[in-house]
């Protein structure tokens, strides 16, 4: 078969346990296009891992062990620690480094029987909207080199966009799965905040960090999400002790009478009219599908920018204590003395914009500070999760634009953070609240590229806005068309 | 609100971070840009509202769990230090702290 790497997720799994393919055919597929590392979107590959993996998958589908996605591969964000391939969240201080455990999402779908591809390249400790910040290079976009692939998990977004993965594992605290889903092309949610194990997920900000799954269609993200989920409460004192969930169960449910809530606040004049033009086309979709439109208002759209901006470089800069030269990772050459030695081997190991997320952080935990800034962006922060329980009574998902405009060109805004920072207007705000969010493809804008649709939903209904992803999905061909040559 | 250059000096000492003279500039300029859009959340009054650290307690009492403090995992010492810059018998090594 030619075009393996064209396969849904589904459609592997189905070829697998049939046995019309073989994992380690499938693996050898994925393994052959991931050569020469287009786009830059792997950090980390190790074929003989991999096909070690397939192996034992090809063994448990021959003695009827097999897991539901056995020897379906899968590449994981390099937030994700993993004991067979190296782990650096696109960091230099972490060169080198090799984690003794995997972390609870790359178990899970281990235990699922996914066969793992290699790492994938992201911003710095998840910190970027356009992996410009990467220390490993940026990650090309497929559908245009010449743009970012969105971020922080843009080589997920464009490893599953380019064919050479299946599907990918991403993060999401600020909106980094939705929208290099949405640049990209692709399909990606968040879950409710707690729903995945954070355990082996290097922190950015504690309270924001959620894992999910980035794939082709919601019925793949469904797959995937139905095996990373599920509490884990010895290993993450955040993790919600609820059962596991077959997401796939509703995927098909009719929609007749569901009430979508449309916050004006995400249409006002920052909004560009070609993505407008493509999430109305999306809109009126969901209307043919006996959907109703309902106008509501998340009236503290605009201050989730700020209130984000404090809370996570706070809790980063105390999260990113720990690279200090001494239990991982890089340490500086000369120094003086100790303190000498954490200053040095810092500044030679963060980024740009993991130094300025520090500054700011250390600044607003710093005495004096703390109550105007940290605890003030806590306070607002649930208020603008109440005005989200607001919402959700008069409609049952809410949706809108994943960003204002579609993935810009490499470099435009590379010396103004600020500008990147208001670029993620619209997914900030369901990160503060901690609410499952995603991004379904929604047609095309300016230059060809693609457009997505950012469905909202209630704490863990995530069924629901899986069943009307899949729904549109089945309206429309957008998650179908691919970048050209793949 | 304006940072100086003598507070991108503090805090980078409490970060544990040395910055070269023209790095701490840039950041210098690109906070206070940052802070001229966090005066909008001063102005907002958030009398009487408990400050949210775990999102679900939107609608449920969260509380962040403990457990029990015993050895939960096996010992792995080798392999914990298998990516430290420096290691002796088992031991992290730092430069010297007391003369």
């Amino acid at each position: 078969m030619s075009d393996l790497h064209n396969l849904s997720v589904k459609a592997l799994a189905t070829l697998l346990q049939t046995k019309e393919v073989s994992a380690v055919e499938v693996a050898t597929r994925f393994l052959a296009r991931t050569g020469g590392n287009p786009h830059n979107a792997y950090l980390d590959i190790n074929s003989e891992v991999t096909l070690a993996q397939a192996q034992a998958s090809d063994a448990k589908l021959a003695n009827g062990t097999a897991g539901p996605l056995e020897g379906v591969p899968v590449a994981h964000k390099d937030v994700f620690v993993t004991r067979d391939f190296a782990t650096t969240a696109g960091s230099k201080i972490l060169s080198g480094y090799r984690s003794p455990f995997d972390a609870t999402v790359v178990q899970r779908l281990r235990t699922a029987g996914m066969v793992t591809l290699g790492k994938l390249n992201c911003d710095e400790f998840a910190m970027g909207s356009a992996n410009e910040n990467s220390a490993y290079g940026p990650v090309q976009n497929p559908w245009d080199t010449a743009r970012v692939p969105g971020g922080s998990s843009g080589g997920s977004a464009a490893a599953v966009a380019a064919g050479l993965a299946p599907a990918a594992t991403g993060t999401d605290t600020g909106g980094s799965i939705r929208q290099p889903a949405s640049f990209c092309g692709i399909t990606g949610i968040k879950p409710t905040y707690g729903r995945a194990s954070r355990y082996g997920m290097i922190a950015y900000a504690s309270s924001l960090d959620q894992a999910g799954p980035m794939a082709r269609s919601a019925e793949d993200c469904a797959l995937l999400l139905s095996a990373m989920c599920g509490g884990d409460i010895d290993r993450d004192s955040t993790s919600l002790d609820m059962p596991t969930e077959d997401f796939n169960a509703s995927l098909n449910n009719s929609l007749e009478g569901l009430r979508i809530g449309i916050p004006k606040e995400f249409f006002g004049e920052g909004l560009a009219a070609d993505v407008r033009a493509a999430v109305d086309g999306a809109l009126r979709e969901y209307e043919k599908l006996g959907a109703k439109l309902v106008p509501i208002s998340l009236p503290r759209t605009e201050l989730s920018i700020p209130v984000y901006y404090i809370i996570a470089p706070a809790e980063a800069s105390s999260n990113l204590s720990r690279f200090d030269g001494v239990k991982f990772g890089h340490r500086a050459k000369d120094y003086t003395d100790l303190v000498d030695m954490y200053k040095k081997t810092r500044a030679e190991g963060f980024g740009n914009e993991v130094k300025r997320r520090i500054m700011t952080g250390a600044y607003v935990l710093s005495h004096g500070y703390y109550d105007a800034y940290y605890l003030q962006a806590q306070k607002i922060r649930r208020m603008i999760a109440d005005d989200f329980q607001n919402a959700f009574k008069e409609c049952d998902v809410i949706a809108g634009p994943v960003a204002p405009f579609v993935a810009w060109r490499f470099g435009d805004n590379a010396n103004d953070p600020v500008a990147d920072y208001l670029a993620d207007i619209f997914t900030l705000p369901a990160s503060l609240a901690g609410l499952p969010g995603m991004s379904v493809p929604a047609g095309f804008g300016t230059g060809g590229m693609p457009v997505g649709l950012q469905l909202i939903g209630n704490y863990f209904k995530e069924a629901q806005l899986l069943n009307a992803a899949h729904r549109l999905q089945q309206a429309t061909d957008f998650h179908l068309q691919k970048p050209a040559g793949v | 609100m304006s940072l100086t250059s003598q507070d991108i000096a503090r805090i980078a000492n409490l970060a544990r971070l040395e910055l070269k003279p023209e790095e701490s500039e840039r950041i210098l300029t690109q906070i206070n840009g940052f802070f001229g859009i966090v005066e909008a959340m001063q102005a907002i009054d958030t009398t009487g509202i408990e400050p949210m650290a775990h999102p679900v307690a939107a609608i449920q009492d969260i509380t962040l769990r403990l457990r029990p403090d015993v050895a939960s995992e096996p010992n792995q010492r080798d392999l914990n230090q298998q990516s430290a810059p420096a290691v002796e018998r088992g031991l992290f090594l730092v430069p010297k702290v007391i003369e």
